[in-house]
């Protein structure tokens, strides 16, 4: 979120698109009831299915899942038409005025560059044109001008167009844009809040590039109830992002170097974020600081300046990302021999079960750790039809060690809103229960004392891993949140006055202000600095006044950057300083400093006029136009879902998007809209929590077993009683489930035909106080989005069938 | 918080005698304040409180956990009671049906209780040890390590990467956690390293 929950009571209009807030996140939720009662705020709900957000919604809109960029991008071309743009935000603090190069184009669906065969792109032209001073040339009114071309781009996405993609009725889709549009007013703001139902599509990132260039041109970006806000699923899944638990992450959204970085210097050639404008702080400037101080928080001592700070120990990547699907894809390969899984289940959680359980079966070795039983540590027992498998012929060992769950345990999690709250323990572990800090200490030290007793491949990043806590059996939660703030190894004397010191050895650094690439202060995550510094830990403060009363907060918690509660928030006010609403203010310029109750978003005495709002971005300014930075284009473009129930109408030969990664047999696993007529998508209930709560009685009490809900015309049209049993089935596999026939779905018409849409929801498995159960994973295709793979759930075609229900 | 007492302060006070007046001005009735005074002071004097961060999404309600025994002095502690905290700013002491069942999933009957093993072919675990469980793990990991690391790629160029066994992390657990990981799974090589933000 660039926003908060509790920030969301500053808004005029919630749109809820690509999530269900009511239902997923309903404690989140009531932030959207404080502004609707309060302010007098509007809520819009555009979903396939009319959920409990859409019951409390002003006006809702059903859209076809997977067509929510032509939706958005004909909301974009409404503005544009109707002129309803925030022209002094958008002329300013975003890059409508760069010229982009020559050559540059858009064509049946495709951008130019496009290479079949590789199913790629050649970025060269998806760029902007430089300037003889080697800044970026600006005219708005340029034929090439990134505003020009996006009019031009968007123009297709009529109300007309929109309907037949999206089977949103015109006058509903005309309505929600005109709401929309009236937030284009400074003084008017619209917050977005999606989730899963825009990023697991092929084309998910693109899904929310569309909403935040409307949110641009809104004007609603780095304001009081404005924002992007993302609703993270799990509690600490925004921590876990920011920690770069991921294939190609160090801590902080820095990057693991590929092998075709093979020197620090060269790593670091590419990484100068030099200013593309005139003035602008272009902050990634500072990378080596953060990235030297990272390598010293791992190997210490061992990272030299000789040695180039141990950039030789990181791994270097050969491929852009060991995704997860593509990780599933060499072990179904049997091209993996160990894989760990720590509180993650991903027997129920990645597409295609039935090769995930090949897969799996192909390991030497699974360890598996986690505070429940899970169905993936149960992969090679037999559930009958609900986990058919033979134990015998399964060589996989398999070691489940037991966990503690967050009432046990210590430490500090990060929310949605990128506060990092801190927690105790309260309850003893049941059995012989560890913390999870606990098993990979020990699973590291006996790992390290081996390679002391028998040498072996590398083993110096393991050996000289600076691993110095007071029990180096159990690392402390205060140790290791010591560690991610960071803290200065050796005296820095002032540069201005020898006698003192700027930093001083030994102390926590106070925030990644102080760090240094010379290897004097380590680091793990800078955008953590500052959570536990000299003045405490401060992701443990719990004063909850807010003396604005406008759902700041600012000393509840800590929240990353710097306790900057909204990002971009320079934003807020105009080319001036002046706060574009005055009742809403986030921060104003006196004439010599930023003042407000917020962290300012840029430097403190950097003057408006000069230094643009989006300080990390080398322009100074936010992009409507992403040049090279995704895969997939630097607009975004309509394109169906990779099983669609209809041909892409822009560009028909086109399936799915032309540049996700599709491996080798998946492509033919994909199934046709004449043999799987029904557009099926995956959710969660009220209820539910994923897999997790179907170990409690009472979640289990409230929702025991699976279901699947369809409409009274597609039950009639099927002969399906409500309560009834069926069968639904794609190309992959196969459930049964009760159904649920429902007038909150709708068919819909898209190109002019009927649209029926199957609901799956997602909470069951094998184990558990639930009645055993599938979920969707046993059905959906194993493709995922073109830049950064998170599976195609929420779109794919099935049968479906009444069948007689189970023999009591 | 626009209310003066924080809750626990105004519980407090109750326990101390003062309820008359302070559950009077708030409008409740004799009944009910004669009901508070019985049970609440009995649950704050008997059970331990410990703030807490409901597990489930990413709101992340702040939470009360009401004990027998107290962590903090070091006895056991069984958790009874979960509530939504109402010091907290977001939740403001409301909890969803998710959050609701929270203590069933703390004491649910398939929490794992001790390490186990199921051997290649099998159709059943064995109870372990700890030791025998984690000895088990730094094996597989080293000899699996030792075999397939990649020091250098085709070209000759250093790599250091080792792609034969992944690590899938969590998504529940703390940063504190997660930062101990990142440097175990890093230090080894493993570049098949993910999480739930994928998902």
């Amino acid at each position: 979120m660039t926003n908060s929950w509790t920030d969301i009571k500053n808004t005029d209009l919630v749109i809820i698109m690509g999530g269900n807030a009511a239902e997923a996140h309903p404690c989140g939720f009531k932030w959207v009831t404080e502004a609707k009662a309060n302010r007098g705020a509007k809520l819009i709900v555009v979903d396939p299915r009319f959920t409990r957000s859409a019951a409390v919604a002003d006006f809702y809109a059903p859209i076809r899942q997977g067509t929510d960029i032509a939706f958005l991008l004909g909301v974009i071309n409404y503005c544009v038409q109707n002129d309803k743009v925030q022209w002094e935000y958008t002329r300013n603090f975003t890059n409508a005025s760069y010229i982009v190069k020559e050559g540059f184009d858009y064509n049946d669906g495709l951008f130019t560059g496009y290479d079949e065969a590789r199913r790629d792109y050649n970025r060269s032209t998806w760029d902007y044109e430089l300037g003889e001073d080697g800044f970026v040339k600006s005219d708005i009114d340029h034929p090439r001008s990134v505003w020009n071309l996006l009019k031009k781009h968007v123009s297709a996405y009529t109300p007309e167009m929109v309907e037949r993609i999206c089977g949103t009725p015109k006058d509903k889709f005309l309505k929600v844009a005109q709401m929309i549009s009236e937030c284009s007013t400074p003084t008017k703001t619209m917050t977005s809040m999606y989730a899963l139902g825009w990023t697991q599509h092929s084309k998910g990132s693109q899904n929310i590039r569309a909403m935040a260039m409307l949110q641009l041109i809104l004007g609603n970006i780095g304001v009081r109830g404005g924002g992007m806000n993302a609703l993270r699923g799990h509690s600490n899944i925004q921590g876990l992002t920011d920690i770069g638990l991921m294939s190609n992450l160090i801590p902080g959204y820095l990057n693991i170097p590929t092998e075709k970085e093979t020197t620090f210097d060269q790593y670091m050639s590419t990484r100068g974020f030099k200013p593309m404008r005139p003035n602008q702080m272009s902050y990634w400037q500072n990378y080596k600081k953060f990235f030297v101080s990272f390598l010293k928080s791992m190997w210490s001592d061992a990272a030299t300046p000789e040695n180039n700070f141990a950039f030789d120990y990181l791994p270097k990547l050969d491929v852009p990302a060991y995704d997860v699907l593509r990780v599933f894809e060499l072990m179904h390969e049997g091209k993996m021999n160990g894989y760990f899984c720590q509180g993650f289940n991903p027997l129920l959680s990645f597409p295609n079960r039935k090769k995930l359980t090949t897969a799996l079966s192909k390991l030497k070795f699974l360890v598996v750790m986690d505070p429940l039983q899970t169905e993936t540590a149960r992969f090679w027992e037999n559930h009958g039809e609900f986990n058919d498998v033979n134990s015998g012929s399964i060589q996989t060992e398999v070691i489940e060690l037991p966990t503690t769950c967050f009432a046990e345990d210590e430490g500090s999690l990060t929310n949605s809103g990128r506060w990092l709250q801190w927690h105790w323990a309260g309850g003893s572990p049941p059995g012989e229960n560890k913390h999870d800090t606990w098993i990979m200490a020990q699973i590291y030290l006996r790992l390290k004392k081996l390679y002391q007793q028998e040498g072996g491949a590398f083993a110096e990043p393991i050996l000289k891993l600076d691993w110095r806590y007071k029990d180096p059996g159990v690392p402390s939660p205060h140790e290791l949140a010591k560690e991610l703030n960071g803290s200065v190894l050796a005296d820095v004397p002032d540069p201005n006055d020898p006698t003192k010191m700027l930093l001083q050895k030994g102390k926590q650094v106070v925030s990644f202000a102080a760090l240094r690439d010379d290897g004097t202060t380590a680091c793990a995550c800078w955008i953590y600095s500052g959570c536990y510094n000299e003045a405490g830990n401060n992701m443990a403060r719990r004063d909850n006044s807010d003396p604005a009363d406008l759902g700041t907060f600012g000393k509840w918690s800590w929240s990353w950057p710097v306790n900057r509660r909204i990002l971009y928030n320079r934003a807020s006010a105009d080319l001036n300083g002046k706060p574009w609403d005055p009742t809403r203010k986030l921060l104003e310029w006196n004439g010599t400093t930023w003042t407000g109750d917020d962290v300012p978003d840029i430097g403190p005495t950097m003057k408006p006029t000069e230094v643009g709002p989006f300080i990390m971005n080398p322009e100074g300014s936010a992009r409507l136009f992403t040049r090279g930075m995704l895969r997939d284009g630097p607009f975004p473009a309509h394109y169906e879902p990779f099983e669609a129930p209809i041909a892409n109408v822009m560009a028909p030969k086109i399936r799915g998007n032309p540049v996700a990664r599709v491996f080798k047999g998946d492509m033919e696993q994909f199934g046709e809209a004449k043999d799987f007529p029904y557009a099926a998508t995956s959710y969660r209930l009220t209820e539910h929590f994923h897999f997790w709560t179907k170990h409690s009685q009472r979640n289990a009490a409230m929702q025991p077993e699976f279901f699947v809900e369809i409409s009274e015309q597609l039950a009639a049209e099927k002969n399906v009683k409500s309560g009834g049993w069926v069968r639904v089935w794609s190309k992959r596999g196969s459930v049964k489930a009760k159904a649920v026939v429902t007038k909150r779905i709708q068919p819909l018409t898209c190109d002019g035909k009927t649209v029926h849409i199957v609901g799956i929801p997602l909470h069951w498995g094998f184990i558990g106080e639930t009645k055993k159960g599938f979920g969707p994973n046993s059905l959906t295709p194993y493709v995922g989005d073109a830049n950064i793979e998170t599976p195609e759930y929420k779109a794919f075609l099935v049968d479906i069938e009444s069948i007689p229900g189970p023999v009591a | 918080m626009n209310m003066e007492l924080s809750r626990r302060q105004f519980l407090k006070g109750a326990s101390a005698g003062v309820a008359g007046t302070t559950l009077g001005a708030l409008g409740f009735g004799d009944i009910e304040a004669a009901y508070a005074t019985s049970i609440r002071p009995w649950k704050l004097a008997n059970l331990a409180e410990t703030r807490n961060t409901c597990t489930y999404c990413s709101v992340a309600c702040g939470i009360i956990m009401y004990s027998k025994g107290d962590l903090k002095k070091g006895e056991k502690a069984q958790i009874v009671q979960i509530e939504g905290d109402p010091d907290h700013p977001t939740n403001r002491g409301t909890l969803c049906p998710k959050g609701a069942g929270l203590l069933d999933m703390v004491t649910a009957k398939t929490r794992t209780l001790y390490p186990q093993i199921r051997k290649p072919g099998s159709d059943k675990w064995e109870r372990v040890s700890w030791d025998v469980a984690l000895d088990r793990v730094a094996r597989l990991m080293k000899d699996d390590r030792d075999k397939n690391f990649v020091a250098k790629n085709a070209d000759g160029v250093t790599v250091n990467r080792w792609l034969t066994t992944g690590f899938l992390a969590a998504s529940a657990t703390t940063n504190e956690t997660a930062w101990a990981t990142y440097k175990v799974v890093r230090s080894t090589g493993i570049l098949a390293f993910d999480n739930q933000a994928r998902v």
